[in-house]
C-alpha cells in the first residue's frame, strides 16, 4: 500500500476499481463499501426490490477536485519542508519545452539539485533527452490521461527522491486545457508559450493563461520570420491575467534565459526563506518552553 | 477529456457518501459550476454516462446549478460581474480584475434512494 494516499496502487491514478473490491482509497469511510449497491442490482430502472426504497435528499457540499487538492496541499508541504522548489510547465504539444528544459538544466544543474517529473501520454522520448542531461527524472505516462494530477506527483515524489533544496521541474502534459484544473502543490505554475503559436492563445485558454505565475514567451529569434504581434499578445495575457510575469525567450540562442534564471532563482530564495522563518518560529517556541 | 476524471472524481464522492449515509442508488446529482471553473457542461454530462455505468450512479442525471461570475475592479472599487477571465469590467471597460466567484465545482446535493 502506498504511503502517500493508502490507496493501494504503485503508480495508477485511475480507481477505477470493482465494487465488490476490498480497495479503499478512502481513510474515512467506513468498512461495510461495497454492499449497499450489490441489492437493487437491476440495472438502470433501478426498481424497488425489497419495499425499502425510499426517495430523500443529501446534501454534500463537496468540491470534485477536493481530493486532487488534498493530495496537492499534502505534496505543497512535502515540497515546503524539504526546501524544494516545485515548478509545474505547462504549454501546448511543440512549445519547445522540452528543449527549454534541457538547456536550463544544462545551466543550472551545477548550482542546484535539479531533478525532473515527465508527463507524457506515451513513450520514454522526452525523459531520455532529460536523462542525457544527467540528473535524476522520472516518467509519468499518464495513458488515456490528458493532464497530471497531484496523486500521480505524489507517488513521483516518493520514487524521484528530490534532493532537499533543490529544484523539482514537473514537465507536464502538452495540452492547454486540461492541466489548468489540477493543482500539482507546485510552487509556481510556468506557461510556456512560442511565437509560432498565435498571439491570442492568451485568450483562447484563458483558464491556463489566468493560473500562470510566469509565461516564457518561447522562439523570440523567429520573431523576424514571423507576423506574431508580440506586444498585442501581451496585452490579451494581461487581460486574461493582470498580474502575470513574462520573460521572452529564445532556448535556442540563449536569449532571456539569465532572467528566467534569475527569476527561479528568487522564487526559491523566498521559498527557503520562508522555511527557515518558520523553523525559527518553532525553535523559539521550543526555546520558551526550557 | 479532464471531464472524465472529474467524473471518476464525483463517482468516487458518491460512493463514500453511500456507505457513510446509507443509500443505494443515486437519482440526480446536482452540481454547482461557475462559468470560470473551466469545465464543459455537455462534454460532463457526455462523460458521466460512460463513467458511471455499473456504479450506483448508473443513469443518474446531472443537473447543474449556475453561480455567477464576480470579479473585483480595483479601478471602479467594486464587484463586477464577468463570463469570461478575458471579459473587461462591464462598468469602466478596464481589466484591473480580481476573480473572486465563478470557479466553484461542486456537488451541492444528491437525489437518492
Amino acid at each position: 500500500m502506498c504511503t502517500v494516499c493508502g490507496c493501494g496502487e504503485a503508480d495508477q491514478h485511475h480507481h477505477a476499481h470493482a465494487h465488490d473490491s476490498g480497495h479503499e482509497h478512502t481513510h474515512d469511510h467506513g468498512h461495510d463499501h461495497g454492499h449497499h449497491h450489490h441489492h437493487h442490482g437491476q440495472g438502470a430502472a433501478g426498481l424497488s426490490i425489497d419495499g425499502l426504497s425510499q426517495e430523500r435528499i443529501v446534501r454534500i457540499e463537496q468540491d470534485i477536485l477536493g481530493r486532487n487538492d488534498a493530495h496537492a496541499r499534502g505534496n505543497r508541504q512535502f515540497f515546503e519542508s524539504h526546501g524544494i522548489l516545485a515548478v509545474n510547465l505547462l504549454s501546448s504539444p511543440g512549445s519547445g519545452k522540452t528543449t527549454l528544459l534541457e538547456r536550463s538544466i544544462a545551466d543550472l544543474k551545477e548550482r542546484f539539485d535539479v531533478s525532473v517529473i515527465e508527463g507524457d501520454q506515451q513513450t520514454e522520448n522526452d525523459a531520455e533527452r532529460i536523462r542525457a542531461t544527467g540528473v535524476p527524472v522520472l516518467q509519468i505516462n499518464t495513458g488515456k490521461g490528458c493532464h497530471l494530477d497531484a496523486h500521480m506527483i505524489g507517488h513521483g515524489v516518493q520514487d524521484l527522491k528530490p534532493a532537499d533544496y533543490g529544484i523539482l521541474f514537473i514537465e507536464n502534459v502538452g495540452n492547454l486545457v486540461c492541466p489548468a484544473m489540477f493543482d500539482l502543490g507546485e510552487a509556481a505554475r510556468v506557461v510556456i508559450l512560442s511565437v509560432t503559436e498565435g498571439e491570442d492563445k492568451p485568450l483562447k485558454y484563458p483558464d491556463m493563461f489566468h493560473r500562470a505565475d510566469m509565461v516564457l514567451i518561447n522562439k523570440i529569434d523567429l520573431l523576424p520570420y514571423l507576423r506574431f504581434d508580440l506586444e498585442r499578445c501581451i496585452g490579451y495575457l494581461q487581460q486574461v491575467n493582470p498580474e502575470v510575469e513574462t520573460i521572452r525567450v529564445s532556448a535556442t540562442t540563449g536569449d532571456g534565459m539569465d532572467q528566467w534564471y534569475g527569476w527561479l532563482e528568487r522564487r526559491r530564495k523566498a521559498l527557503l526563506a520562508e522555511r527557515l522563518a518558520g523553523l525559527e518560529r518553532q525553535a523559539a517556541a521550543i526555546r520558551a518552553q526550557i | 477529456m479532464h471531464e472524465l476524471s472529474l467524473c471518476q472524481g464525483i463517482i468516487d464522492i458518491l460512493e463514500t457518501e453511500a456507505s457513510k449515509q446509507h443509500f443505494a442508488r443515486v437519482r440526480k446529482v446536482r452540481l454547482l459550476v461557475g462559468p470560470l471553473a473551466g469545465v464543459d457542461r455537455a462534454t460532463l454530462s457526455f462523460g458521466f454516462d460512460a463513467v458511471s455505468r455499473d456504479t450506483i450512479a448508473e443513469g443518474a442525471e446531472l443537473e447543474f446549478i449556475d453561480t455567477p461570475g464576480l470579479a473585483w475592479c480595483f479601478t471602479c472599487d467594486r464587484t463586477v460581474e464577468i463570463a469570461h477571465y478575458y471579459d473587461p469590467c462591464p462598468a469602466c471597460g478596464g481589466h484591473r480584475l480580481k476573480v473572486t466567484g465563478g470557479e466553484e465545482f461542486r456537488i451541492l446535493d444528491l437525489e437518492v434512494e
